[in-house]
């Protein structure tokens, strides 16, 4: 084995590219990539549509080192087609999973997307459900499979799903977590519902901040490659089940959000219902003093 | 076919089904098989927090129940509840658990059959028929991402181009034939037969793994997927295959 | 899409042993290039796949001075476009040729 090469290489994670994420990620040189892009592996897909194609079609997969252990890597690409999971974009992922599955080894997705593409939304659709499966099948061998979400992107639709399958996730303030998108619960409720152009209230309502305190992420980090190297390796040594009590631990969580919270209008509500102080200061605290005042947060400790 | 209709062809013996809003719970006798246990979203409803919660609080009741009784879903659903306050609890996470608990049945040793008998769609389609371990349909259900008009506007296409490119291919638009062919639906149910018959040969079938993308490619509508997954596990097998980038 | 093919001569080949290297992504107003080492020492070939229609001489131009400039020769260059702006696209072909003369780890 190699000696252990840190990687020291400060960057934001949400100014990055897939690529960069990765080599910032794991051990300096360590990161080899599965079906690279000289193989042209893009969509088939794309074309009926006259629109680009990527020749990773926006994720890429591989392996490498964390802190001198074997890990496989998947890096969506936010910013070709918003990062979502076409055909061959989820059977990479698919793919990875179920070597990660026989090989016994962890696996960390760095979650960059809008969810399903729509110009091949039925395959991206069951990609979405073959990837979910495949995590929880992995995750019943022993693998760990650690969600990283700080991308521009954000974490949306089918994507928000397989988070919920991972056994940690990783969060930023910038890493959005949700179903529908802003836009979408506007253009089909109305803007009296939601309106996506009020920046705050997407952040207050889907962002790291406020997941991280409902216990929707189990890790808050800077936008910041180095934080999110850090707490990966941190949440990779914990171990992982997916069993009926931790699946009984979770209804009773989620269950218990529900009577906590099931009636907030906001999230400021929720946050001073948890204990703090000032909540309508929460989304310009910065990390040390944001921590410090989510002592009180609900948590996902063996409940994910 | 309505709701009634289905369970008294399924369940001719007796059944004991709850009604509570959109959601349906019970136990029926299937002839020639025994106990099933049958759960469903119902009446084109959209599954928020609330619906989710509910389902797989029963899920993890007929895991812990230990019976090993195969569980059917009936799936008629919306998509997922698009509202600020869903997504303000986490509804990602409440359908994800959803789907975790279903799987967790399978993995216990329950057979988990999908029946779509009417609409579902995106995060709700995710959660609850695509999370079963056999998803059947019956002729008329309509299981969509999303409808050819918002698609419209979101790929900035007139309707009439979506509809000459739908009939190109089956990888988009919505409609159970295109779900059929890319693998998502393993069979269509003759609606004029009787149906319990239909879901004990289902249910007769061994459970193997996930073949959904072979499916796809085998019907034609998803020729990559599973080709590609397959090359990839063997690239991650052997140390030669992986190269620098 | 519109696909543009150039088969130019390189008076100078490119630096290091890298046998490949990818910049940029296919976005609005951005685009990917892939460097592989993989034709003859004093050619280069670049294709082109653009979203942009007409523009083909200006890609001629922004090629020809790349190659003219850049240590270009033995690499076969794609591009996937998503509409950049010619000095975009100088841009990430200086990145790629920089990328793919780093020595290797």
């Amino acid at each position: 084995m190699t000696a252990v090469t840190a990687n020291d290489v400060s960057l934001s994670w949400y100014e990055a590219s897939a690529r960069q994420r990765i080599d910032a990620l794991v051990d300096a040189g360590s990161f080899s990539e599965f079906i690279g892009p000289e193989l042209r592996e893009i969509s088939p897909h794309l074309s009926i549509f006259d629109l680009p194609e990527q020749f990773d079609d926006g994720i890429v997969i591989g392996r490498g080192r964390l802190d001198g252990a074997p890990v496989l890597v998947a890096a969506q690409e936010g910013r070709f087609m918003g990062g979502a999971f076409g055909e061959v974009h989820g059977a990479k992922l698919t793919g990875l999973l179920r070597a990660a599955r026989a090989l016994k080894q962890d696996l960390v997705i760095l979650f960059d997307t809008g969810g399903v593409r729509l110009q091949e939304a039925n395959a991206g659709e069951l990609a979405i459900a073959e990837i979910m499966r495949a995590v929880i099948e992995a995750r019943r061998e022993g693998v760990n499979v650690v969600g990283l979400i700080g991308g521009r992107a954000g974490c949306y639709g089918g994507g928000s799903l397989i988070a919920g399958t991972c056994s940690k996730l990783i969060i930023s303030e910038q890493g959005r977590l949700s179903v529908s998108g802003p836009e979408v619960i506007e253009t089909n409720k109305g803007i009296e519902e939601f309106d996506s152009r009020d920046r705050a209230l997407v952040w207050r309502t889907m962002g790291g901040k406020h997941r991280y305190l409902i216990g929707g992420a189990d890790t808050f980090v800077d936008d910041e490659a180095l934080a999110f190297r850090e707490a990966a390796i941190t949440a990779l040594k914990v171990g992982t089940r997916c069993d009926v009590t931790v699946l009984e631990a979770e209804q009773a969580r989620l269950e218990r959000r529900l009577q906590r919270f099931g009636e907030a209008e906001d999230a400021v509500e929720i946050w001073q219902a948890l204990g703090i102080d000032d909540p309508t200061d929460v989304p310009a605290l910065p990390t040390g003093a944001f921590l410090r005042a989510a002592t009180n947060r609900e948590n996902a400790d063996d409940a994910r | 076919m309505t709701l009634d209709d289905i369970l008294t062809g399924l369940f001719p013996n007796g059944r004991k089904i709850a009604t509570n809003g959109a959601q349906i719970s019970g136990q029926a006798v299937l002839p020639d098989v025994g106990p099933v246990h049958v759960l469903g979203i119902t009446q084109g409803q959209p599954l928020g927090v609330d619906e989710a919660i509910v389902l797989a609080g029963r899920v993890i009741e007929i895991v812990k129940s230990g019976d090993r009784a195969p569980i059917l879903l009936l799936v008629d659903s919306a998509s997922q509840h698009m509202s600020k306050r869903d997504e303000l609890l986490g509804l990602s996470e409440y359908l994800s658990h959803l789907a975790k608990t279903l799987l967790l049945a399978e993995a216990e040793g329950h057979r988990t059959v999908g029946l779509l008998y009417g609409g579902s769609a995106a995060g709700a389609f995710i959660a609850t028929a695509l999370a079963t371990g056999t998803l059947v349909a019956l002729p008329g259900a309509h299981p969509a991402v999303m409808d050819l008009p918002s698609m419209a506007r979101v790929t900035k296409l007139p309707i009439d181009v979506l509809k000459a490119k739908a009939e190109a291919t089956p990888v988009f638009a919505p409609g159970l034939d295109n779900m059929v062919k890319t693998g998502g639906i393993q069979i269509v149910w003759d609606a004029d037969a009787p149906l319990a018959p239909q879901l004990a040969a289902v249910l007769r079938q061994p459970q193997g793994q996930d073949d959904r993308s072979r499916l796809g490619a085998n019907r034609g509508g998803r020729r990559k997927a599973a080709e590609l997954a397959e090359r990839i596990a063997r690239a991650a097998a052997s140390p030669q295959e992986a190269r620098h980038g | 899409m519109e696909k543009l093919s150039f088969r130019l001569t390189a008076t100078r080949s490119a630096g290091g042993t890298r046998a490949q290297a990818m910049v940029g992504v296919v976005a609005s107003g951005n685009l990917e290039v892939l460097l592989e080492r993989s034709v003859p020492a004093d050619t280069c070939t670049i294709d082109i796949a653009t979203a942009a229609h007409g523009f083909d001489k200006v890609w001629d131009a922004v090629v020809r001075d790349f190659v003219a400039r850049r240590s270009a020769g033995g690499l076969r260059i794609s591009i996937n476009d998503g509409g950049a702006r010619p000095d975009t696209v100088a841009l990430r072909l200086a990145q790629g040729v920089r990328k793919i003369e780093e020595p290797e780890r």
